[in-house]
């Protein structure tokens, strides 16, 4: 059913359809609304389930996680401060392989303190072993979290379904809502077996000396590099279920022939589509190439995708500091060194703190790197702002 | 869930907590461990925090839990059961003894916000601190409970200030029922953890639990020790019921602290020629104080 409808509810309104038995979140701006949506559902009986109100973002981490080991579907949502100060929960969950879900409001951190988005919190624990897939818009947000708990359940690695904070969060769009039957047809009750519980005595959580260790991770590893295939296998099972393409790897827009590719992810590929519809009417062929799933990297298909570009520019909301772009590096990774030295990978970081990405910015870029390779540049920076000795 | 007189006063051995674990020899938290999951019998879970215990526990692949064990870090016990405490309830399972468990530094320091958190919400779960006054597991050194005078590693010329009072801060938050505890009673230990499990919502029992490596004794005089500490009136023994402080263990003969210090080589320097008296002074002080205050 199509509403009119805030991207936060219309999250609530998906996640309560998938019914998680514990739910555990602490309140942190933009991701309060969903929390609040999921506390009313909760409270009114639309949806049973404990909700569990805790005193920090480490609590909540640490709630879904003992309710995880005893068996629960379990959601929780955070954004920014609240995401870092989870972090050492977020690892442990991924190493104790609980099917955790949990919703990234993507935000910018401290300091200074900026409410606003970019995606540097989700960035900052992308190797911690958890499945994160980024959203484009409210619907694609809303169909991801059905996926999610499947991958999540099927996988037995946790999923964090990022969106980006106010643009999506905050925006009312209409959004295709499923039907409740059509989500429980397509997403069975969840029934683990190595949980706690008395009747089957076990440990969970024990610790490994240096003879053990080594192997639980790369066994994370591979389940991570493996999760690919249910990645892609629910996403064409969604397709076919609810008619919608939502999630998968990752999605091109207008590649045919392009000469030059952005490649980016969330809510950012809306404005890139404009400019490459514009592009094409003024007789230039920009494509898009952008990553639904970052964690695992879809390495192999960026490069099967974009073997034959020469030009391609990455676009990011996050920086690893004294390094450069993230996703660029990534990307950069993605095709193997000894083939075609001449191929131009640029990197580009917009829209830290918030920072309006226009249509003018995006221009610039494309224009830019036509004619050179830009090792990293900051878009749309205000270098008034900055004193000589610092640029 | 009412247990009978008759079952209150048994002693439990069911080897729940299996020997064959890592605990130095004379480990007040093993032999406190044991007792707990012993009194609480097979259906119950034990959430435990990073430390001592877990450590010489629960190493893969041969842990000495018998009953079902989780454990995540350091800090989050209290929330990690909250959260299986709410699986419960969600999926209608049980009933189910959940009790966490954790050192002095787990609970009342990193884990201080958790503990309060889990109080407050009111989860049915018995969460149980081994006492040890340090941070054993890292090296001995100073937690929020270190007494006034011990020497740890990070407090090498003696602690200087008095140990921080969870009892009565867990009592503060309104939960029905706390107490404290030694393992040289296995009786009242475990007959403690019976009560509190049979009580529905949070439940704190605080057991004094002697480190022979950290407090620098032998290991054959934990038991002594614990007596000690409770005969100097340093480790008043009483419950508090839905607020109330009740049955404080009265002490028959009443000990000066010098007789508890001096077998422990934390407290040495406080006997050395030409020490400072007044730290004796002050740690006879506290437990005069505790003496008067729970009538002991
Ligand atoms: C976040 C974090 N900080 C520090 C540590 C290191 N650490 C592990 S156990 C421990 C001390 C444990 O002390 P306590 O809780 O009193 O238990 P004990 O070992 O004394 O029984 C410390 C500091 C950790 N594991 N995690
Ligand atoms: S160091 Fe202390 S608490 Fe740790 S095992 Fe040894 S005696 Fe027990
Ligand atoms: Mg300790």
């Amino acid at each position: 059913m199509l509403k009119q409808i805030e991207g936060s509810y219309a999250v609530a309104d998906v996640v309560a359809m998938c019914r998680p038995n514990v739910i555990s979140a602490y309140p942190i701006t933009p991701q309060t609304h969903i929390v609040e949506g999921l506390a009313l559902i909760v409270d009114e009986g639309r949806l049973e389930a404990e909700f569990v109100n805790v005193e920090s973002e480490f609590s909540a981490a640490s709630v879904v996680l003992g309710a995880s080991a005893a068996g629960a579907r379990t959601y929780t949502a955070t954004t920014s401060q609240g995401l870092l100060l989870m972090s050492e929960v977020i690892y442990c969950i991924a190493g104790m392989r609980l099917p955790v879900v949990l919703t990234c409001a993507n935000r910018a951190i401290s300091a200074p303190l900026s409410i606003w988005n970019d995606q540097q919190d989700s960035m900052a624990l992308r190797d911690a072993g958890w499945i994160q897939l980024h959203a484009e818009d409210n619907q694609e947000a809303a169909d991801l979290h059905i996926q999610a708990f499947k991958i999540a359940e099927q996988t037995y690695l946790p999923v964090m379904v990022c969106m980006d904070g106010f643009i999506l969060t905050h925006a009312f769009e209409p959004v295709d809502l499923p039907d409740p039957k059509e989500v429980d047809a397509f997403l069975p009750p969840f029934k683990p077996t190595n949980i706690v519980d008395p009747r089957w005595p076990r440990g969970i959580g024990l610790f490994a000396d240096p003879r053990f260790y080594m192997e639980t991770r790369y066994i994370l590893h591979r389940a991570m590099e493996k999760s690919e295939t249910t990645i892609k296998e629910v996403s064409s099972d969604f397709t076919k279920k609810f008619g919608r393409d939502s999630g998968g790897f990752l999605k091109t827009y207008n590649l045919k022939g392009a000469d030059l590719v952005i490649v980016s992810m969330g809510s950012v590929v809306g404005t890139i589509k404009d400019l490459i519809d514009q592009l094409k009417e003024e007789g230039k062929n920009v494509g898009l190439l952008q990553i639904c799933s970052y964690r695992p990297f879809p390495r192999k298909e960026i490069y099967n995708v974009l073997k034959d570009k020469m030009n391609i520019v990455v676009l990011e909301k996050s920086i690893s500091l004294g390094r450069g772009g993230i996703l660029a590096s990534d990307v950069r990774w993605s095709f193997p060194r000894a083939e075609k030295k001449d191929r131009n990978i640029s990197s580009f970081i917009a829209g830290l703190g918030g920072r309006n990405i226009t249509q003018d910015d995006l221009r610039y870029m494309v224009e830019k790197v036509e004619k050179e390779t830009v090792e990293l540049e900051f878009l749309g920076l205000n270098k008034d702002l900055i004193a000589k000795k610092d640029l | 869930m009412k247990n009978t007189a008759q079952e209150l006063e048994r002693v439990e051995k069911k080897d729940l907590f299996a020997s064959g674990h890592r605990a130095c020899g004379g480990c007040g938290q093993a032999l406190a461990a044991r007792l707990v999951a012993d009194a609480a019998g097979e259906n119950t879970i034990a959430c435990v925090a990073t430390g001592c215990l877990e450590v010489f526990s629960s190493p893969y692949p041969d842990p000495a839990w018998r009953i079902p064990f989780l454990h995540s870090l350091f800090e989050n016990a209290s929330a990690v059961a909250s959260g299986v405490e709410a699986a419960y309830k969600a999926l209608n399972k049980g009933p189910v003894n959940i009790i966490a468990q954790g050192g002095d530094g787990s609970t009342a320091d990193i884990g201080f916000q958790s503990i309060s958190g889990m109080f407050e919400r009111g989860h049915n779960v018995l969460y149980v601190c081994y006492d040890n006054e340090a941070y054993m597991n890292t090296g001995v050194q100073r937690s929020s409970f270190t007494p006034l005078g011990a020497r740890t590693t990070t407090t090498p010329l003696g602690n200087k200030t008095r140990k921080k009072n969870l009892p009565l801060l867990a009592a503060d938050h309104g939960i029905p029922y706390v107490a404290t505890a030694t393992v040289d009673d296995y009786r009242d230990l475990q007959k403690k953890v019976k009560t509190a499990l049979s009580i529905e919502g949070p439940k704190y029992i605080h057991v004094l639990a002697p480190c022979p490596l950290g407090w620098g004794h032998h290991g054959e005089i934990t038991i002594q020790i614990c007596r000690l500490a409770k005969d100097t009136g340093l480790f008043p023994i009483y419950e508090i019921i839905d607020g109330k402080i009740t049955n404080a263990k009265k002490i028959p003969v009443k000990v000066p602290v010098e007789e508890y210090l001096k077998l422990q080589g934390r407290f040495s320097h406080l006997f050395k020629k030409g020490a400072p008296s007044e730290v004796l002074a002050e740690i006879q002080e506290i437990a005069n104080q505790n003496i008067e205050r729970f009538n002991l």
